[in-house]
């Protein structure tokens, strides 16, 4: 049984018939061949499938992407814009936040929605809590933290002089 | 140019595709006409196959293939071998049953492939796997290392009595009982090294293809080395010329050592892309990888240390019994005895006896994972160094302090299996400590015990074999412009390796970064190749670039020569320039490799072209090495612990990049200190995996783990042209002794000397309500006031 499908993905509207019980994860790397987007688990305990879905980080392994119809969905290939990538990827590279890669997607995508919904002024913990549904096996977390701590500062320092830069 | 050389923390290349989601991991990849394979596994751990009726299953839609341990055996296929020789309990060889593909009439451990299934899409090949019949008859199976030899246990193997696989002695017995008769005091701790499991985030995947016109496989998957893999598949598995077979790898979402060991999957989707004449995908499911992924750890041992009065280290003695699960993978038996080396840490122990059991099981086969044997070896000697400071009522560092090896008698014979190459382990000692604030620690442990809290601190001061496979081949390929592409047996999984490489051949060179390709390990591009384990790729890989390099130097001052009317002996290379010698006559290396692809300019007899390809073997192994300090605090009532400090004073040797370095560093801490605090596998007793899914198996996540300190003591390696030790595996090996120490010793004031690994609430609070609970620790409190 397929249905068709329509939303906006990176911007752009796109139509897929999809089997019903398609997930969001699997309509992203299967049918739109989006494969930045990763799967790490199966119990919805890693967040590398992390996207935005209307505004919010959600673990596209774990949405029925029929439930996207009309949606806007943004996913890790859709933030930087030509070869400017997002404050918050540059910060991920300027500090060494990544080490295999895999998690990063969910890792960058998570941080953006905390820090629009924290701002810069959040602590550690806070921090630390917040990540509670991202794993990364490589990086001890340590230049996670850095690097979303950098980023944060671009993203709130950008909102403040541009008022429709630093987030999607 | 802004120099792009050895030393300096640059940003890494890779970052770029995998910022924005632009990375290419194995299954990104959808050839047309690709189709997925399912893996049916065993539900048992140990049962007889009677029959395995497909018929049904067969007809359904969109399946290809199935196929079975029986078809396997039809098609003459064999299995993995182990790399590791040891000797049975009786004297003789060890019995070496390969590490099957599939299982043909019986299964050995729950998880084990039993048939697989390929359809046009995975949810097809799942369908069709739930309607196949599997004639079962259960056997009894033996699911732990406890139980291996209890009297009437299960074999694995009836070739093989007692389960026990291998006994391995190292060291002259009749010495270290001399020196434990004359020893002042002795000590003696048993400590067990849980099992976990690897776990990287990208887990196993692999896509197989037959390529028709070329009459060969061809295989692109998450590995670590794909020679290995590629000349096990061809020698063992399929019994035809390496050349026959090509094995690829893209991006590596992390492998820690687990995904340098051959699996059955890999051989399984080319068996099946050449049944189908199709590329045959498949991607582990994460609870498919807890149950198949090779497992790591999984030890027990008995650790004795005998000491003179004046608390020096006389001898040591170890007895250790190592699970090898069901089959023995390439290096199970690598981590059960290979780096018993180990054991004689950063001290001066003039004698050491080991004696060390491999035990078969019904469960998964136990592979490498980040340290390989050299954790367990050294958590065991730092819990022994622990638990006799607690007997003698003394500072373990001060233990510790009494007993290092001085910079002074470096390079250091242990006596035992290694010479230290360089390092000045009490100066790491000190810097650590004073990071650490250790000689303040009482304060901070009253001020905690006044509210009611544990508070812990615990060293780790370790050294480990680093770059122990030393021969590793390599590329340069020069083109006419100058611009080269570099390319190793080696493979980034996480490391940097496209950085740091190009870091290095930069610095050789003066090749400015943008025009140099760093290729992925491809079997097409070079015959041979170890793979990136064992911490070796920094230290390896800087002194094969830095031998290939010179051989292109040395061409190049032949042409150079030519171009500036000198003789090559009157060349300079600098900064990527020849010069001659006393004069502003230069050619670049990009004018030198133009002149080099005209074989007509050049004279006669000589050969064109500069790139070059060698094999290369530095002069010895390294020994990286470092001063951990964790500290801890308990809550008695939950028994949950916090870590509330972390600091490692580390000795890479020089480091290409610092930032990379100390990367590598925070990793190897936290997964360290994740099996410390809180992963384990566990079967229950029928050999079903209880731990099989992030539910259960407690991955550390950030709010569990602290900020990490790293301080430098970098003492460049004699047995390297560059110095360099190798930083891979360290972080976790310091980590496990120095966090379960921590934990010991918070719970110390309780009159708790040991404590088994792993740290999790449940288990901290039980030794609590064993050691008395709350009261004592009131009681406890009270005495200190
Ligand atoms: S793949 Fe979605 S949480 Fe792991
Ligand atoms: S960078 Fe490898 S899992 Fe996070």
């Amino acid at each position: 049984m397929t249905n068709t499908l329509t939303m906006t993905v990176n911007g752009a509207s796109v139509t897929r018939d999809v089997p019903a019980n398609t997930l969001l994860v699997h309509f992203l790397r299967d049918s739109l061949r989006l494969t930045g987007t990763h799967v790490g688990c199966d119990t919805t305990q890693c967040g590398a499938c992390t996207v935005h879905l209307d505004g919010s980080a959600v673990k596209s392994c774990t949405t029925l992407a029929m439930t996207c119809e009309g949606s806007d969905v943004t996913t890790i290939e859709g933030l930087a814009s030509g070869d400017t990538l997002h404050p918050m990827q540059e910060a991920f590279r300027a500090n060494h936040g990544l080490q295999c890669g895999f998690c990063t997607p969910g890792f960058v995508m998570s941080a953006i929605k905390i820090v629009e919904r924290l701002g810069s002024g959040f602590d550690d913990t806070a921090l630390r809590e917040e990540l509670e549904g991202n794993i990364c096996r490589c990086t001890g977390y340590h230049n996670i933290m850095k690097s979303i701590r950098a980023g944060a500062e671009a993203m709130t320092s950008k909102q403040k002089t541009s008022p429709d830069n630093g987030a999607e | 140019m802004i120099k792009f050389g050895i030393g300096q923390s640059l940003a890494r290349v890779e970052d770029a595709r995998l910022l924005r989601g632009l990375g290419r991991f194995t299954d990104d990849i959808a050839p047309p006409r690709s189709v997925q394979m399912y893996v049916l596994r065993s539900p048992h751990a140990h049962a007889e196959i009677g029959g395995i009726d497909f018929r049904a299953a067969r007809a359904m839609p969109g399946v290809h293939t199935i196929l079975t341990g029986e078809d396997a055996a039809a098609d003459d296929l064999g299995g993995f071998p182990s790399m590791v020789p040891s000797t049975a309990p009786g004297g003789g060889p060890n019995f070496t049953p390969p590490f099957a593909i599939i299982a043909h009439g019986k299964a050995r451990y729950a998880g084990q492939p039993v048939a697989i299934v390929v359809a046009d899409t995975l949810e097809q090949a799942k369908d069709a796997a739930e309607a196949i019949i599997v004639d079962y008859e259960p056997l009894p199976a033996v699911a732990s290392l406890a139980d291996a030899d209890a009297p009437g246990a299960p074999l694995v193997w009836n070739e093989c009595p007692d389960n026990l696989d291998a006994l391995a002695t190292f060291g002259d017995k009749g010495v270290v009982d001399a020196a434990f008769e004359k020893a002042a005091s002795t000590h003696s701790v048993e400590v067990r090294i849980s099992r976990v499991s690897a776990n990287p985030m990208e887990s196993r995947t692999a896509l197989g293809e037959w390529n028709e016109a070329e009459e060969r496989y061809e295989l692109t998957g998450g590995m670590q080395s794909p020679h290995m893999l590629r000349a096990q598949l061809a020698e063992c598995v399929f019994k035809i010329p390496p050349n026959k077979i090509r094995v690829r790898a893209f991006d590596v979402g992390g492998g820690f050592g687990m995904k340098g060991v051959p699996h059955p999957e890999p051989a399984l989707v080319l068996w099946a892309a050449r049944k189908v004449r199709r590329p045959v995908r498949w991607t582990s499911e994460r609870s498919e990888a807890f149950l198949s992924d090779c497992h790591s750890r999984d030890h027990t041992s008995r650790c004795e240390l005998a000491l003179d009065s004046g608390a020096r280290i006389l001898a040591l003695r170890f007895f250790a019994r190592a699970n090898l699960g069901a089959y023995l993978s390439l290096a199970g038996l690598h981590c059960a005895q290979g780096n018993i080396g180990h054991l004689s840490g950063v001290y001066t122990t003039p004698a050491i006896y080991a004696e060390v059991r491999s035990y078969f099981t019904h469960t998964v086969p136990i592979g490498p994972y980040r340290g390989a044997g050299r954790p367990e070896a050294i958590t065991v000697l730092e819990r022994a160094i622990d638990a006799a400071a607690f007997d003698l009522r003394m500072d373990p560092a001060e233990l510790r302090r009494r007993n290092l090896i001085g910079p002074d008698q470096m390079p250091y014979d242990t006596g035992f299996q290694f010479t230290y190459d360089s390092g000045n382990y009490p100066v790491s000692q000190t810097k650590a400590e004073e990071a650490a604030g250790w000689a303040n620690f009482e304060e901070r442990r009253l001020e905690s015990l006044r509210r009611g809290k544990l508070r812990g601190i615990g060293m780790g001061h370790i050294v480990e074999i680093a770059a122990g496979m030393n021969d590793e081949m390599g590329a340069i390929d020069v083109e006419a412009d100058g611009s080269v592409t570099i390319s190793t047996g080696f493979h980034n999984h996480g490391q940097g390796q496209e950085t740091t490489m190009r870091q290095l051949v930069s610095e050789f060179l003066g090749v400015p970064p943008d025009r140099i390709k760093y290729r992925d390990s491809d079997t097409d591009v070079q015959p041979f190749g170890f793979g990136s384990a064992g911490s070796r790729a920094a230290a390896v890989g800087g002194a094969l670039f830095k031998a290939i390099s010179e051989k292109i130097i040395e061409k190049g001052k032949v042409i150079a020569a030519i171009m500036l009317d000198t003789s090559a002996e009157e060349i300079d290379f600098v900064d990527g320039t020849f010069t001659a010698r006393s004069t502003n006559r230069t050619a670049t290396l990009a004018e030198v490799a133009a002149l080099a692809h005209q074989p007509m300019g050049l004279p006669q007899g000589m050969e064109g072209g500069l790139s070059h390809k060698q094999m290369f073997r530095p002069k010895g192994p390294t020994f990286p090495n470092g001063c951990h300090i964790c500290e801890v605090e308990i809550d008695p009532e939950t028994g949950r612990s916090e870590i509330l400090g972390y600091w490692v004073c580390e000795d890479v040797g020089r480091s290409i990049n610092p930032m990379i370095v100390a990367g590598q560093m925070h990793g190897g801490v936290v997964q360290g200190l994740g099996q410390a605090m809180g992963e384990f596998i566990e079967y229950d007793e029928e050999g079903q995996l209880l731990t099989g899914s992030f539910m259960d198996y407690q991955m550390p996540r950030a709010l569990d783990m602290p900020q990490i300190t790293t301080i430098s003591n970098n003492v460049p390696s004699p047995n390297n042209p560059l110095g360099i030790k190798g930083a891979g595996e360290s972080g976790t090996v310091g980590a496990m002794p120095a966090g379960l120490n921590a934990v010991c010793n918070a719970l110390q004031p309780l009159g708790i000397r040991h404590f088994d690994m792993p740290a999790t609430p449940w288990r901290v609070w039980q030794a609590i309500q064993h050691a008395g609970g709350i009261e004592a620790l009131h009681k406890a409190a009270h005495e200190t006031a």
